[in-house]
């Protein structure tokens, strides 16, 4: 669903559940953001989040650790810790039962590599299989990241390289090469549990997880919710291998044109940047990297943990004051 | 005047059936489709390739016109 069609059919719940009734849901359809927060002690809130998808891949491993680490993101983009998953799954009956076991394999995997447990989960008769996880995660009060909490002068990081939307597109189509393909799905497979560690380390208030909505899109969540101007460098935007071929081909999916109707009001682009490249920034992201909004008096130390753990990390813009989006 | 069917197909289906008309060398071609989304990419991939293109309703879609 796009974010426009999605944002109608919610307009009517928003008032329903106001925080003068649930004070102790922090974060609810009221302000959305990656994941809901329930505060249960001074100490403690839960974290509930879900997601669940189509294959974007054949092998049956791959596509169970990538709806795994994409669903468990939200709890990192949230601040948190994951502790327990439930399997969301719809399967075709006559789909090959070892098929199902190697998908549900790789989503376990995914959850114990998290810290969590997998403790359950529904299943039902579905034409086309789908699988994701529901996901409860741990965090404390003071330390939840929202989209809200980005100030001018921060400087934005992202974690993991942008383009794997438009390459397992490119792979539907049959024209993607093995070697991107390879790329996008070990991109799609990392946690983002340790990036999210570092993070916390050096003490952000906002952050956000880069999935369908494509980068333009979550990051104009965070400006509008920050009232403030999200600004991109745009020779400083990592991508994956391949991923600018395919946009010079014109490989988009459909979800791309829903991103740009629904954001480009509030993107205004340098005239260098061309146009592939800015459809390219609307395209839907799978299992993305967190994109953080760092004070600026902690960005060094920031680089400096990133570098010792050997993960990767990209400076790629700032926050400026005004509002919306900049790509320069 | 060559004719791509690319209804009910979603992106990047009809931009690729329309790039291999391209191809081809023969023009002009129509290129049916029945999404916005459809009709656009194929426009935007017509104009980068210096193409003249022209779009108009044609039955529950479009019909997209490109020409040398």
């Amino acid at each position: 669903m796009g974010p426009e069609a999605l944002a109608q059919v919610l307009r009517p719940l928003k008032g329903m559940f106001p925080t003068a009734a649930y004070p102790n849901l922090i974060v609810g359809l009221e302000v959305s953001d990656d994941a809901a927060v329930y505060k249960i002690t001074d100490e403690t809130a839960i974290i509930l989040t879900l997601d669940f998808f189509t294959p974007v891949v054949d092998d049956p491993y791959d596509f169970g650790a990538i709806a795994a680490a994409n669903a468990l993101s939200d709890v990192y983009a949230m601040g948190g810790q994951v502790a327990v998953a439930l399997n969301i799954c719809g399967f075709p009956p006559d789909l090959p039962r070892e098929i199902i076991a190697e998908i549900l394999r790789g989503g376990a995997e995914k959850v114990a590599e998290a810290g969590g447990a997998l403790a359950g989960g529904h299943t039902m008769d579905d034409r086309e299989p789908k699988y994701g996880l529901s996901v409860m995660g741990l965090v404390h009060p003071d330390h939840i990241l929202t989209k809200g909490g980005a100030r001018p002068g921060d400087i934005l990081i992202l974690t993991k390289p942008l383009g794997v939307g438009i390459i397992t597109t490119a792979f539907k189509a049959d024209v993607a090469e093995p070697a991107h393909i390879q790329a996008a799905v070990e991109s799609m497979k990392k946690l983002n549990r340790q990036a999210a560690t570092l993070i916390q380390q050096v003490g952000v208030r906002a952050c956000t997880d880069i999935t369908g909505f494509s980068l333009l899109g979550h990051a104009y969540e965070i400006a509008e919710r920050s009232n403030a101007c999200l600004r991109f460098y745009a020779d400083k935007l990592p991508f994956i291998v391949g991923a600018r071929h395919y946009a010079d081909l014109w490989l988009f999916p459909g979800g791309t044109c829903n991103n740009e109707r629904a954001y480009s009001h509030a993107v205004r682009f340098a005239d260098t940047i061309p146009e592939e490249l800015r459809q390219l920034l609307f395209t839907p992201e799978t299992s993305g990297g967190l994109l953080v909004p760092v004070p600026p008096d902690r960005i060094d130390r920031l680089l400096a943990l990133f570098a010792e753990a050997n993960h990767p990390c990209w400076v790629v813009g700032e926050v400026a004051p005004g509002e919306g989006i900049e790509v320069m | 005047m060559v004719t791509v069917d690319a209804r009910g197909l979603s992106c990047p289906q009809p931009v690729m059936l329309a790039k291999q008309a391209i191809d081809k060398g023969e023009f002009p071609i129509e290129v049916l489709v029945d999404t916005v989304t459809s009709r656009e990419n194929v426009r935007r991939l017509a104009q980068r390739l210096g193409l003249k293109v022209q779009a108009e309703p044609s039955g529950d879609g479009f019909k997209v016109t490109l020409d040398k």
